[in-house]
């Protein structure tokens, strides 16, 4: 099972970094973009098929870790968090159930359909929820954004 | 008390910032920040930006008119995020004058720095392969994979280059998919036929649409968010439609 953590976290790197590429991210951001994909992967791949905590909170924690690491890398090497946050959720977009819906749809298997609907729904949702999260966190740890005053 | 010609450049400035970072693919919020901060170091007062996913208008004291940038065409090039984050730090800090920091504004935008073709063709395929492996834990069919994602880049690629209409070319990659992923396991290349489109569609999946849509909502820009889930969904549906087609037919 180990040997099998391991490589789960590993493709999930080479995914991450592979979309990275992809959405064209600056090289020195690769293998930081990588591990965030790669643990947080690790975490959810854990979480989802052997602790059974279900699809949305299994999500939603693996968005939590990458808003927060997104942020202390951001700070870390100076890019914007939007660099690691995309290419690391690649593995968390419901591409598959998207597909499972709409082949589901084309064969006239109405009723899988609409569980596979759902699915997507519950999943964007617990994404975009971790993230706000993530960030609240980030806000708690390193304190207020700190606004140009504008009437200066 | 800053001269006209300054209060000038300064707003030019704040728009081609704003305009590069959505035109790339930044969240709304940065945007805005960023104008914010570049606004509030050259000196404007009462800076105003009002930012859509299709233009930016900015207005400041002491001008008659507010400016306007129109965007017409977006891309997903995270590399002129970053490079125009690094630049707005630097003018912040005091280390870039005014009009350098316009002249190498204009630099990053006229500049193309994606990655060659061939390396994109590459990751695509591995991503492909890697994510089928991930999500189906299926081995055997994903040397397949690796090719049909390939392929089907490329193709995504090339129709982009050569034509320039949105949703074209996810569509014809998608069909692309589709239909090679029939043909090898029709030849017995390959076991399920579900796992391979799976794998394959994902380099074409909107990744940057959908984060930022969530984002933008979140944040509470209510223009920019639904339209940025509409572009996402469009995607989306040009992709799925292509597979309907060649699934109809299977």
């Amino acid at each position: 099972m180990i040997t099998k953590a391991i490589l789960q976290a590993v493709f999930a790197y080479v995914a991450t970094i592979c979309f990275g590429v992809l959405l064209n991210i600056p090289p020195r951001a690769y293998h930081v973009a990588g591990m965030i994909g790669g643990f947080s992967w690790l975490v959810y791949w854990e979480i989802y098929y052997h602790l059974h905590w279900g699809l949305a909170v299994s999500n939603m924690i693996a968005a939590i870790l990458i808003g927060i690491f997104a942020m202390v890398a951001a700070r870390h090497q100076k890019c914007p968090t939007i660099i690691y946050t995309v290419p690391s959720l690649v593995t968390f977009v419901p591409g598959g159930q998207a597909y499972k819906m709409v082949r589901n749809f084309v064969v006239g298997n109405n009723g899988q359909s609409l569980i596979f609907l759902y699915q997507v729904m519950v999943i964007a949702g617990a994404i975009t929820l971790g993230l706000g999260i993530g960030e609240m966190i980030n806000r708690l740890l390193y304190g207020p954004k700190k606004l140009p005053n504008r009437h200066n | 008390m800053v001269k006209s010609v300054d209060t000038q450049l300064a707003i030019r400035t704040a728009l081609l910032a704003g305009e590069l970072l959505i035109e790339n693919g930044s969240n709304m919020e940065r945007v805005n920040d960023t104008m914010d901060r570049i606004a509030a170091t050259a000196g404007l007062t009462s800076f105003q930006g009002f930012t859509t996913l299709t233009g930016v208008v900015a207005s400041a004291e002491g001008l008659p008119n507010a400016q306007v940038v129109a965007i017409h065409n977006r891309a997903n090039d995270l590399n002129k995020v970053a490079l125009v984050n690094g630049l707005s730090r630097k003018f912040s800090a005091g280390r870039l004058t005014l009009k350098q920091f316009y002249h190498r504004l204009r630099e990053v935008k006229r500049k193309s720095d994606m990655t060659p073709v061939v390396w994109q063709w590459l990751a695509a395929a591995v991503l492909s392969a890697v994510l089928m492996i991930v999500f189906t834990g299926d081995y055997l069919d994903a040397p397949v994979d690796f090719v049909i994602g390939g392929v089907s880049y490329a193709i995504f690629l090339f129709l982009n280059q050569i034509f320039r209409i949105k949703y074209l070319g996810e569509f014809a990659a998608s069909l692309v998919i589709g239909l090679l992923a029939c043909l090898a396991v029709s030849l017995h290349w390959a076991t399920n036929i579900d796992t391979l489109i799976v794998g394959a569609v994902m380099p074409l999946v909107p990744g940057v649409p959908l984060t930022n849509a969530m984002r933008d909502l979140v944040s509470g820009n209510l223009i920019s968010g639904p339209t940025r889930a509409i572009e996402a969904v469009l995607t989306a549906a040009a992709i799925g439609c292509a597979i309907v087609i060649v699934l109809r037919y299977v």
